[in-house]
């Protein structure tokens, strides 16, 4: 008899600094900013043997019809200089952070990613994200310089280019010999030139070959380009689809694109983010959901959920009354700003709730609550276990972006109670393989591409 | 002498240190300049030795044995990380040093500049500055692609360079401008948590900062809280009268290159007509002195920099190289503070060779002389440095009016 080996499930710990989600109203909420939170969150997620730390990234403040949200929780620190100074406090996990390939040039991100790989000892990683829109562009000195139809090719050439900035420095390329007086092997440590439609540029780059070879790139981008995007790009997927089965359509459609393109599809790893409610018995763990999804949908939050896909101030409908009865405006200047996601098509989403509110008798409020991301693991830390793992064997991805619903101890639970059952069941490891979030993912360091251009 | 009288100490970080040479020597880790211990070594050394602050250098070009362009040597250190992103790595592990990154003004967007050194404050609980650095070699702007930058061949006698570098100061005003703007675009306590009214931030507490010039516009606010020091310390180094003038418009401290006693004594004075000719209002400029430091050992520091020199380039500097005792060189010190230098940056000729000479010569000495401002408990680095720790937040509505 031949039994397949467990898929080990790859955990991530997500501190959701900025959103409606997380519950600045809990009793244990602590601060979004302070570098005790991420510190509590990455420790506890590196006891829990977690691959990753991870964290989005806004780079405008979330506004409704021109003032700032004062509602949810806003503003965070800076991804890269908080992943840095986690590097010092913690000894394994991998440390990965959302970066938009917009509002950047190549040089300065690779230079600070590699960066932080050397000062992480290999464990870095950069989730690319292309949102574009002029709101953001106008906190740059650039502006909102890009169409939409774009922002793919853009960040396709920054990914390329950076990493033949990353593979500028041959592994040998620091000799250091005191009594010889070399310490380059050659003058060529560095060089570069790249010529494409984005980017023309040249020169020397400053940082040698990274401990893990190359920081790991995570995607995050659903439409057909995103995916293509992804297959040819990327080693991890960070996607939004956590339940069978459309989970496991995309699965299957991402790992046929990898293959399409030539790739190991088992080096491309999907991880949707994935929320869990914990509770001493199955009633105790959904009532407690119950209160969680209560102090998420305020009214002002559920208001605005609804605004920014009819793009219209909705203030003078009844929350607990029906959907309001107008057309979505997308003429109007938009009413809600800085959102990462964006609706792309108002009158589609719309016939779509309108029809899930008829069909379930929902109110605005029951609607909300209904397409509202709520936690797909609900039950006692056997139960939470159970399904989390049913989810990752069936294929419905290889593992999950946890956050807990409060910052910074919401992931505690989590770590003290289902961690533990799962490494008992052989699906989680009881220790990290390796030094390099490249080792403990199991994803090999793609080939350099001066070797492959000085061999071709 | 008041506190305010009072020498601070300064530690200038840079590779194996400041001789072209340095990693040569037996106690040099050349190997690990770019691993993390090295650095947290070095910089504990100093946290736990009283030094006040740590600068580190950096800039997007390799380093060069010429001003204004790439060489080809393969005998000297090349490469380096990222400054910024070294000091976070440094924040959690050190108490009391302030950490003052290089970040260049040329290439950088001011809204990531600003929220990556509040960044670096809040890691640091409020031991954060910030080095901005114009970059003006034609090779760095080709590694950005977005610009063109001129060879500068000969600044002193081509009017046009002269315009293109004025030019990059005044941008370097700008963008320190709107990082300071964006620091304050939220005021302290916007964070209300009140859940009777559902409102976790005073949305009138955060503001637009609109700036605009000829060269940029930035809308703000800052995705980052006021960080802690509410204006973490600006620092700019300054050889001459331009950069003193964008020193006296946009830094707290400034460090300057004077070759002698009496040229610091000159360079104090340009400092401060600098000051006048800006019109800067509030505190003075900080003014302190680099030093290249040699000190002696078991080998006379002398004959350590002659050996040193021997062995490939010859060490040049833009400041003054000292060789000598730690109480010679607590001497020379003292005497700066008499002209009115606040302080001084050491530029150590080995990092570790001299920084452990630093703390276990120098700083004995200076201390014995009560010469030396002594804070030993965490403080932030405002505070550290003599300067006002209750800063003004220029949006709060008692200073608008
Ligand atoms: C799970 C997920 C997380 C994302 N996180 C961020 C983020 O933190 N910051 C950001 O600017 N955009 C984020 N995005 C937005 C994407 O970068 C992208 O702009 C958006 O999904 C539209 O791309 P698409 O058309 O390929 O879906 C995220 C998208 C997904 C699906």
């Amino acid at each position: 008899m031949t039994t397949t080996p467990r898929k080990q499930i790859i955990l991530a710990a997500y501190v959701g600094g900025v959103n409606e989600h997380t519950l600045w109203e809990h009793p244990e909420a602590g601060s979004q900013i302070a570098f005790d939170t991420f510190r509590h969150v990455a420790q506890t997620a590196e006891r829990g043997r977690f691959d990753y730390f991870f964290l989005a990234e806004g780079l405008a403040l979330r506004e409704r019809a021109g003032k700032v949200f004062d509602h949810d929780i806003a503003g965070r620190p800076d991804t890269l200089p908080v992943l840095a100074a986690l590097a010092g406090v913690t000894e394994h996990i991998g440390l990965v952070g959302t970066l938009n390939a917009t509002f950047n040039e190549p040089y300065e991100l690779a230079r600070q990613l590699l960066s932080l790989d050397h000062l992480s000892g290999g464990r870095a990683g950069w989730n690319v994200v292309t949102s574009w829109d002029a709101f953001t562009g106008q906190n740059f000195r650039r502006g909102g310089f890009l169409p939409r139809e774009e922002r793919y090719s853009r960040a396709e050439e920054f990914v390329r280019t950076v990493r033949e900035l990353w593979d500028s420095w041959a592994d040998d390329a620091i000799v250091a010999d005191k009594t010889t007086g070399e310490f380059l092997a050659d003058a060529s440590a560095g060089a570069f030139s790249h010529t494409g439609a984005q980017f023309d540029i040249e020169g020397r780059f400053t940082v040698p070959r990274s401990p893990q070879g190359q920081p790991i790139i995570v995607q995050a981008g659903v439409s057909p380009q995103g995916r293509d995007f992804a297959a040819a790009n990327s080693d991890l997927i960070f996607s939004p689809y956590s339940r069978l089965p459309e989970a496991r359509d995309f699965y299957v459609d991402i790992k046929s694109r990898a293959r399409a393109h030539g790739r190991n599809p088992d080096h491309l790893k999907i991880i949707p983010g994935a929320g869990f409610v914990i509770g001493d018995s199955v009633a105790d763990a959904e009532e407690k959901a119950r209160h969680i999804l209560e102090q998420q949908l305020t009214d002002r939050t559920v208001q605005v959920t609804l605004e920014q896909v009819w793009n219209r101030d909705l203030s003078d409908y009844d929350i607990d009354g029906p959907l309001p009865d107008v057309d979505p405006d997308p003429e109007a200047a938009p009413i809600i700003q800085g959102r990462a996601f964006i609706y792309q098509d108002r009158f589609e989403t719309v016939r779509k709730w309108r029809e899930l509110a008829d069909a379930k008798n929902l109110t605005i409020r029951g609607l909300a609550a209904e397409i509202s991301p709520r936690a797909q693991f609900i039950g006692t830390p056997a139960q939470v276990a159970d399904g989390l793992d049913d989810f990752i064997q069936n294929d419905g991805a290889d593992g999950v972006v946890l956050g807990g619903h409060f910052t910074p101890g919401g992931l505690d639970e989590f770590v003290d109670t289902v961690v533990p059952i799962l490494q008992e069941r052989g699906s989680l490891r009881t220790d990290y393989s390796g030094t390099t979030l490249r080792d403990n993912l199991g994803i090999p360091v793609p080939e350099r591409v001066g070797e492959l251009a000085a061999t071709a | 002498m008041t506190t305010n009288d009072k020498i601070r100490l300064g530690i200038a970080l840079e590779g194996a240190g400041w001789h072209p040479s340095a990693w040569r020597e037996p106690s040099s880790r050349p190997r690990e300049l770019f691993s993390p211990a090295y650095w947290t070594d070095l910089v504990r050394l100093a946290d736990r030795g009283h030094i006040d602050f740590a600068t580190i250098e950096d800039s997007f070009g390799l380093q060069s044995s010429r001003p204004f362009e790439p060489d080809d040597r393969t005998d000297e250190v090349r490469g380096r990380l990222d400054a910024l992103l070294l000091a976070a790595r440094l924040a959690p592990v050190t108490e009391r040093i302030g950490l003052i990154p290089t970040v260049t003004t040329t290439h950088t967007e001011p809204f990531h500049v600003s929220k990556a050194v509040a960044t670096l404050d809040y890691a640091s609980l409020g031991r954060a500055g910030w080095q901005p650095k114009v970059s003006g070699r034609a090779d760095e702007a080709r590694h950005v692609g977005r610009r063109d930058i001129p060879e500068i061949v000969d600044y002193n006698n081509d009017p046009a360079v002269q315009a293109v570098v004025a030019e990059l100061f005044a941008e370097a005003a700008d963008v320190v401008e709107v990082v300071r703007r964006l620091w304050d675009s939220w005021e302290d306590g916007a964070e209300i948590r009140d859940v009777a009214t559902d409102r976790f931030l005073d949305a009138d507490k955060l503001h637009t900062i609109d700036f605009a010039s000829e060269r940029f516009s930035i809308r703000g606010p800052s995705i980052t809280p006021r960080p802690p020091q509410g204006q973490p310390v600006v620092a700019a180094l300054a050889h001459a009268e331009l950069p003193y003038r964008f020193a006296a418009t946009s830094a707290d401290l400034v460090f300057v290159t004077p070759l002698d006693v009496a040229s610091a004594a000159s360079i104090l004075d340009q400092v401060r007509d600098a000051e006048a000719s800006v019109a800067r209002e509030g505190e003075p400029l900080r003014v302190y002195a680099d030093i290249v430091v040699f000190l002696d050992g078991e080998e006379p520091a002398a004959a350590r920099l002659a050996r040193l020199d021997g062995l490939g380039r010859p060490l040049t500097s833009d400041t003054r190289i000292f060789t000598g005792s730690a109480g010679e060189l607590a001497e020379e010190i003292e005497a700066l503070a008499a002209l009115g230098y606040s302080g001084v940056r050491l530029r150590p000729g080995v990092l570790t060779d001299d920084l452990p000479r630093i703390v276990e010569d120098l700083v004995p000495a200076l201390r014995h002389r009560e010469a030396l401002a002594v804070e030993d408990a965490p403080v932030s680095l405002r505070t550290r440095l003599g300067l006002p720790t209750t800063v003004p937040n220029r949006y709060s509505p008692a200073l608008a009016g």
